[in-house]
């Protein structure tokens, strides 16, 4: 979803190793949570990632005091585990 | 739930406290938008203006002393206090509507008491760059806005990372 947002049930579920049914249970929860945001075009249901909640948390418990620190601490862990942990493999 | 004729690029949900007209009308007045319409990257608030009929022009201003247009559009759907839907375009382009994205606000209310706040943004392929801009834009917008409309005021900004 990350690569491409806006995909069906079944385009999410091609590149995945599970049920349809574990796929769409995974996705309620993410929608309940308003963390995905659905849309229906005709019969499609097309599934966004919705970043406005984590936004909101971000602002509300992280940007005041703990910016700086958190960067320089994500940069060593990137450091120090390599360009081989790439984030971005693992993001649906 | 929010149908749409055309696959929207992104898609932002809020839910929050308060009315659908507050809502409305946090999209329509300036001041209420100076409030909270500032970027994570940007030094100064901006704002959007235009008498919001459907056929006007709108444009989005920098609040500063030159009130620089960042953004501009035509004003394609106006239904108070629940559908909203203008062109999206930098000034340069204002004459090619090939390079025009759709910007849809949808506010609803819910049994729940609580306003559903839906803004799609459409056709934002045709311009690549503005679609990353958005990305960031469009997020810390409407957390402001959820925040201002339920608490009355804005949180302070993050200093710069």
């Amino acid at each position: 979803m990350h690569k491409e947002n806006g995909q069906t049930l079944s385009a999410l579920c091609e590149h995945m190793d599970m049920t349809r049914q574990a796929v769409t249970q995974h996705l309620q929860l993410l929608e309940d949570a308003n963390l995905v945001a659905v849309v229906w075009q005709g019969r499609e249901k097309l599934h966004y990632l919705n970043p406005v909640p984590l936004h909101e948390i971000h602002t509300r418990w992280i940007a005041k005091f703990e910016h700086g620190r958190l960067d320089a601490l994500h940069h060593l862990k990137k450091t120090l585990e390599g360009p081989k942990d790439d984030n971005d493999n693992r993001k649906t | 739930m929010t149908t749409t004729t055309a696959k929207p690029s992104f898609v932002y949900v809020s839910y929050i406290q308060t009315t659908p007209e507050k809502v409305w009308q946090a999209f329509m007045d300036t001041d209420v938008m100076a409030q909270y319409w500032v970027g994570p990257t940007s030094e100064c608030a901006r704002v959007n203006v235009s008498d919001w009929m459907v056929g006007s022009t709108w444009e989005h201003q920098r609040l500063d002393a030159a009130r620089t247009v960042d953004i501009c559009g035509k004003v394609v759907e106006c239904n108070p206090p629940s559908r909203l839907v203008y062109t999206w375009a930098r000034p340069g382009d204002a004459a090619d509507a090939s390079k025009h994205s759709r910007v849809e606000i949808d506010i609803e209310q819910r049994i729940d008491g609580l306003v559903r706040l839906t803004v799609s943004h459409v056709d934002l392929e045709r311009d690549p760059k503005m679609l990353e801009g958005i990305s960031g834009g469009w997020p810390a917008v409407l957390s402001n806005l959820k925040t201002l409309l339920e608490t009355g005021h804005v949180l302070p900004r993050a200093p710069a990372a």
